[in-house]
């Protein structure tokens, strides 16, 4: 028989052990002494170069900011994992989300207001407004800052090009003239011509993008109502069946997403394929590119009103972040994204130190404020501009005369995922029913509107 | 001849009886003061960790996610109570009917491939003589492999160009290139095949151990009877194997009906939504927009989902109680 010494020596073992847990779900607080401790997103996979460049701009950062430390968190936007991060309450403090989310997810109080210290940035009032309203409310108050702006691009192998007898510094300037490459390539090579995201969102993307360039819309001009079902979206699909049924010049991968696609791009298993015009950083950093195969042209235009789409990212605040986190996290903002675009000093050691490390400098990019401001940059960071600048002439050439078309504003992800469908049954059924498809489409699509509206 | 167990011997006098059934039912210091006074304090201090754990990690989610699939939330503002609405938009969704059926498709392909698969890979190997836990060691090592590393590495194989491992051996008898995972025909029985891949050693390990409670001497009498080996394992082997066969039938459905992972992982339910499963489709609800997604009704799919395979499997053991039992 046990004594009762031994029961209630056992017994305070497991109160321990109780305890224990306990204490461990417990939650961290803040420090007494005025320090605040931020953790920001930093792109997840980056080669150590690149590792090396975001720590050294910490430890300027931490420099000019005693009270403030910086813990960095791997973070990179993808539709999915960012609702299971916001829902988690695991985002960074300080995180980047595209253009499209900004306004839902102010209206949804999923971001923290962080307006009052936008307003005392001392370029605050120097924004392209076009590229400011992705990240304000209702009341002109900026939740959300933007750091970057683009314009989708037409990425093409140049070595691919050679291989197929195609001239590198000619990219296709029309649609036809981009099949009959594809093809060629596709028949030289037996990698893919042209290949298209198809998953995660990208689908409907990327078709939006062929849709405005090829001088359709899929959202009205007042953003009421999606026009899914439209001729010009009929004939972008059409022709994406013909490169894929006729031609047989895209490949076999037809589930690409913007980080499968960009690998096999930069592995050289395919010729061409649209993505927003600064990826450049992207291929390198996480995707090893070769520069020397690296060719960008700007999206051939055609009829009536066609325009390039654009779009961006913005530097958010986690809701959960306290006050003096926010005021932190927006001294972040402007210190690592927004100072190496308007502050010569920063600007210029940015782009020294990212040279030094062989990190890219000058992929093209949309102004974020004027066009005089950007002409300004360009000039500070051209020293350091190790980028291979004549290969992407046929687009940084070209680009500013494109029409700019911002991305749909209503349920814009979730009609995305709709023509993800739409296309993927386009690529993997000879017979698919296009004009059934975009019915369909439109049907849902509707339905979402309805439902944002209400 | 063993003994004869005590329940075997000769029926005991009712006197008896009634004594053993007391003293299964009285036991010494029952009632609050007995319990106070016993072992049970320190039993509830002892369970307090396993209780708070169960209750904080799997008791607590499933409260939760009742409570949500009533509710709109994005889990970061108030959530708003709306009854069944949640349930009324899950069941209006077009998309639902095409899940079901791919979440059938693939269950029924996985019974055909995968419930007879382990079963005779098991029997062959009962069969051998040598080097068996070599066997066995083989067979089970796919179940160690992550799963992610697994897709990774079938992707190779399922690559769809001519270059693929798959492609390649099909070149070798003259078999044109197979779209694996982007043609609406083959990317159900390709994730099938992976998945059977992936499983197939865990049940293996089971049939494996319930073959050794198969008595040697029926074997040996039904090999001095001159039966082939087919008549020996239709006659003695299966018949032995046929409870476990049934709980790893009712454990395959279940498992089925959940199927989430190889969709997820090769093909996201595409291509055109032929490889959207249930499961598959409750995480798009909740994950899909990135906004914050429908939790709500993503549980609500969930809790339909989970009543409905209770139901089956309490269907299921009801119907085959006998049978198991016999």
């Amino acid at each position: 028989m046990k004594s009762n010494t031994q029961r209630f020596g056992v017994a305070g073992i497991a109160l321990l052990s109780a305890s224990a847990l306990l204490a461990g779900c417990g939650t961290s607080s803040e420090p007494a002494d005025g320090k605040v401790t931020i953790t920001v997103s930093i792109d997840a996979g980056l080669e150590q170069e690149a590792r090396d460049n975001f720590d050294a701009r910490v430890a300027v950062f931490e420099k000019a900011h005693p009270d403030i430390t910086v813990e960095a968190q791997e973070y990179t936007w993808t539709a999915t994992t960012f609702t299971a991060d916001l829902a988690g309450g695991t985002l960074p403090d300080v995180f980047t989300i595209p253009f499209t989310d900004g306004r839902g997810l102010i209206a949804g109080g999923q971001l923290a207001d962080i307006s009052q210290y936008v307003a005392e940035l001392p370029y605050a009032d120097q924004f392209n407004p076009n590229v400011a309203q992705a990240g304000q409310a209702e009341d002109g108050g900026q939740w959300a800052i933007p750091i970057a702006a683009y314009g989708q691009g037409l990425h093409y192998n140049r070595t691919l090009f050679e291989a197929a007898g195609l001239d590198p510094d000619a990219p296709p300037a029309t649609w036809d003239e981009v099949r009959e490459y594809a093809k060629k390539i596709s028949d030289a090579t037996g990698e893919a011509g042209y290949a298209t995201m198809t998953s995660s969102n990208t689908g409907g993307w990327i078709l939006t993008t062929l849709v405005n360039a090829f001088g359709g819309r899929t959202e009205n001009a007042d953003a009421t109502a999606p026009t899914v079902d439209s001729e010009a979206v009929a004939e972008v699909l059409q022709y994406l069946h013909d490169l894929r049924w006729d031609d047989d010049s895209m490949g076999a991968n037809f589930l690409y997403d913007w980080g499968t696609i960009n690998q096999d791009f930069a592995a050289g298993r395919i010729g061409m394929y649209v993505s927003g015009g600064g990826n450049y950083g992207n291929l390198v950093t996480q995707n090893a590119l070769n520069p020397d195969d690296y060719g960008l042209a700007v999206l051939p235009l055609q009829g009536d009103d066609p325009g390039l789409l654009g779009g961006g990212t913005l530097a958010a605040v986690s809701p959960k972040a306290s006050a003096a986190e926010q005021r932190a996290s927006v001294d972040w903002i402007d210190f690592y994204y927004l100072a190496k675009l308007v502050d010569e000093d920063t600007v210029v050691e940015t782009a020294k130190l990212a040279a030094s490390l062989d990190q890219p400098v000058g992929a093209p990019e949309l102004p974020v404020f004027g066009q005089e401001q950007f002409a300004q940059y360009q000039s500070w960071i051209a020293p350091y501009v190790n980028v291979p600048v004549d290969q992407m002439a046929p687009y940084t050439d070209a680009i500013f005369d494109q029409p700019l078309i911002a991305e749909p504003r209503v349920a814009t992800q979730d009609v995305y995922a709709l023509l993800d469908t739409v296309v993927q049954a386009v690529l993997t059924d000879q017979n698919a029913d296009i004009a059934k498809l975009l019915a369909d489409a439109q049907t849902q699509a509707e339905a979402l509107y309805a439902k944002a509206a209400q | 001849m063993s003994q004869l167990s005590p329940t075997r011997s000769a029926p005991p006098a009712p006197a008896a009886v009634d004594a053993v059934a007391h003293a299964r039912t009285r036991r010494p210091g029952r009632g609050i003061r007995g319990w106070v006074g016993g072992d049970g304090p320190h039993i509830i201090v002892f369970l307090l960790p396993l209780l708070f754990s169960f209750g904080l990690f799997s008791w607590w989610p499933i409260v939760r996610a009742v409570v949500m699939s009533f509710q709109k939330t994005n889990l970061v503002s108030a959530p708003e109570w709306v009854g069944l609405q949640n349930f009324v938009n899950v069941l209006q969704d077009p998309l639902l009917g095409t899940a079901v059926v791919n979440t059938l498709y693939f269950a029924l392909l996985a019974l055909l491939m995968g419930y007879p698969l382990p079963l005779i890979a098991a029997v062959l190997m009962s069969e051998v003589r040598r080097a068996r836990g070599l066997y066995s060691a083989l067979a089970y090592l796919p179940v160690i492999v992550p799963p992610v590393v697994g897709a990774l590495l079938w992707k190779f194989f399922y690559d769809g160009s001519p270059t693929g491992v798959f492609n390649v051996i099909l070149g070798w008898f003259g078999i044109p290139p197979q779209n694996w995972l982007s043609d609406q025909s083959l990317v159900m029985p390709s994730l099938v095949l992976f998945a059977t891949w992936s499983a197939a050693g865990g049940t293996i390990i089971i049939y494996l151990a319930a073959l050794v409670s198969v008595p040697p001497e029926l074997y040996d009498a039904a090999e001095v009877d001159g039966a082939s080996i087919w008549r020996k394992i239709w006659h003695i082997t299966l018949p032995h194997l046929r409870g476990v066969l049934l709980i790893t039938f009712i454990l395959q459905i279940i498992g089925t009906a959940q199927v989430f992972l190889e969709p997820y992982l090769f093909t996201g339910g595409g291509p055109a939504n032929s490889t959207t499963t249930i499961l598959l489709l409750i995480y798009k609800y909740a994950f899909q927009n990135s906004l914050g997604g429908d939790y709500g009704a993503a549980t609500a799919l969930s809790i339909m989902l989970a009543i409905v395979l209770a139901v089956f499997s309490r269907l299921y053991f009801r119907l085959t109680r006998n049978w198991s039992t016999s």
